[in-house]
This record gives C-alpha cells, sequence and structure tokens, in this order.
C-alpha cells in the first residue's frame, strides 16, 4: 500500500514522516523501511505506543512517540473551513513533516472523528497526506478535499474484515470496502 | 524522544498561546545512540528547525558543540550537519519532566514518551 506513496510519489525516501493515530505502528515501519528519514508517531493510547515501541525494536526502527490526542478541539477550524485564526495546539509542527501517515479512527461512534485527523493531518504536512477511509465517505471526503483546496486521489480500494470490536455493533464481523487516500497540498 | 522531536513540541493548555516554546527540560536522563546520517534530510531539515530554541535547549542540558547561529554555508558544512545530526537525530530523553515557558504546565517523559495529554479542563 505504502509502496505507491514511495514509487509512484516520492513522498517516503529521505522525508520526515508523521504518523497520527499510529496504533502499533505499522504503517511508520513500513516507512521506515522504504527508506524515511525521521518518523513520528502520535496515539492517545499508550499501551498502543507499548507495542508499537516493540514492534520497533523488532524491525530495528528509530522511531519516536507522542502521546496526545489528535482530536482536541482546539484544532476545529471555523465553520466558514478558513483556518488561518484557529489555534492549533501543534502550530509548531507546521510544515515540518514532509508526509503524514493515517488510519483514523471509523466504525466508532464518534462521528466525524475521521475527518477532524484528516482536516488535522491537511494543515500540518509540508507536503503529502495519505490516510484510509469507508470508501462509502468518499464523495464527502472529496468535497471537503475540494473546500480545503487540496487534490485527493483514490490511490488503492482495499477490503476490510472488521471482527466485533465494540458492543454496539450487531454482526459478528463485516467486509467493509475502505479507500486508502493521497491529499496533495497544492503550494 | 529525540530532539528534533522536541524542537516541534509546544505547550497547548487553553488560553496558553504566547511564549509556550520551547518547553524546558528538567530532571531528564539523555543517552546517545548512533543513527545512520541522511545529509539530504539535514540539509532539508536547517529551514524548518527553531535552531534558537534548539540552540538555547541544548545549552541547559550541557551539550554546547552547536554554533549560536546557524553558519550560512550549513548545507555544505559537513562539519556542522555531523553535529546537527549527532545532536538532533542521536540525542534521546529516556526520561523527566518538560515545563512550558509561560503556565509551567509540566509534560513528563517516560520511557523516552513524552506524555502531551492534558486533563478534560485544561484542553
Amino acid at each position: 500500500m505504502l509502496y505507491t506513496a514511495h514509487t509512484t510519489y516520492d513522498d517516503i525516501e529521505n522525508k520526515a514522516v508523521g504518523d497520527f493515530g499510529c496504533g502499533c505502528g505499522i504503517l511508520s515501519i513500513a516507512a521506515a523501511m522504504m527508506g524515511s528519514a525521521y518518523n513520528v508517531g502520535f496515539d492517545i493510547d499508550p499501551d498502543a505506543i507499548a507495542i508499537a515501541l516493540r514492534n520497533c525494536e523488532e524491525f530495528e526502527i528509530e522511531m519516536d512517540f507522542i502521546l496526545a490526542d489528535l482530536s482536541e478541539s482546539a484544532v476545529l477550524p471555523s465553520s466558514s473551513g478558513n483556518s488561518t485564526s484557529s489555534h492549533d495546539s501543534f502550530t509548531m509542527m507546521k510544515g515540518k513533516l514532509d508526509t503524514i501517515l493515517m488510519n483514523p479512527p471509523f466504525g466508532t461512534r464518534e462521528k466525524g472523528i475521521d475527518m477532524v485527523f484528516l482536516k488535522r493531518g491537511i494543515d500540518l504536512a509540508n507536503h503529502a497526506v495519505y490516510s484510509l477511509h469507508k470508501t462509502s465517505t468518499r464523495e464527502h471526503i472529496l468535497k471537503k478535499a475540494k473546500e480545503w483546496g487540496v487534490k485527493c486521489e483514490v490511490v488503492a480500494e482495499l477490503r476490510y474484515n472488521l471482527d466485533k470490536s465494540y458492543s454496539f455493533h450487531k454482526k459478528k464481523s463485516q467486509d467493509i470496502a475502505v479507500d486508502f487516500l493521497r491529499f496533495e497540498k497544492c503550494l | 524522544m529525540r530532539l528534533i522531536t522536541h524542537n516541534m513540541l509546544q505547550c497547548h493548555v487553553k488560553g496558553c498561546n504566547a511564549n509556550n516554546f520551547p518547553l524546558e527540560f528538567q530532571e531528564v536522563e539523555l543517552e546517545q545512540e548512533e543513527a545512520e546520517m541522511n545529509e539530504d534530510f539535514l540539509r532539508n531539515m536547517l529551514t524548518k528547525l527553531e535552531y534558537d530554541a534548539l540552540v538555547s535547549t541544548c545549552l541547559k542540558l550541557g551539550i554546547n558543540d552547536l554554533p549560536a547561529t546557524m553558519p550560512a554555508d550549513a548545507a555544505y558544512n559537513d562539519e556542522f550537519l555531523q553535529i546537527l545530526h549527532r545532536v538532533i537525530l542521536e540525542t534521546h530523553v529516556k526520561s523527566g519532566k518538560m515545563i512550558c515557558p509561560n503556565c509551567k504546565h509540566i509534560y513528563n517523559i517516560r520511557d523516552g514518551i513524552p506524555n502531551m495529554l492534558l486533563a478534560e479542563h485544561e484542553v
């Protein structure tokens, strides 16, 4: 999946790569294997970071982690979509990470959190953002990307088999169609 | 956490919008770990680093190898790039605290991971 980011778009090699909601670190580990120069992962869950650290050790990958809440309200842009006035608690990061990867939470009760992640990533990234979203939300995301003034293309279509992970999930497991999207900031 | 990451972190307590960078280290435990040097990456980072903040942070940690101002020929100054590499990519903060110069909020670092989470009333 990330291979395309590397070979087609040259968004990985020698780059500073951020990983939003890094979980066990798999996307960053893949990026590091393809030659990213610096990796930093963000997650709200210390247990996930602990697992990610062990995975990095196993693959002998150097990566920093930050325990942080990326859905924090400070980032929410004003409804006009004009983000210049909004105060972001990560402004210091702005433009420093060439590429931001994310697998934002979806299929949870908190609707729209994936869009908060995405907006934040697009604000902070220097060049490109890669993200996974349910195919059913593609139209909505394409519309948003246009509003935000970024290019968006579908890099790959995948199928996920999601096991029942919340008590409100009705089925034991469900196949869902997922898009791997690339956003590029137009300078 | 390496010092390059610290160079991007600021306080984000609600209402703390000025003088909230760089976070001041206290009681830190440092470790040097060798890493492969990537000159292209370093050159790319030269314009992105908050260099003054990096120098002042280093001085407080007792690291005084960096020149006070970035050399004009930094991109092709091998000696400088090597020092920079050692400082930002090989110096790890294993544990300690980071304190906001403005509101004095304390962010703890454990097992090399800074905890930037805030309590609900601080967001």
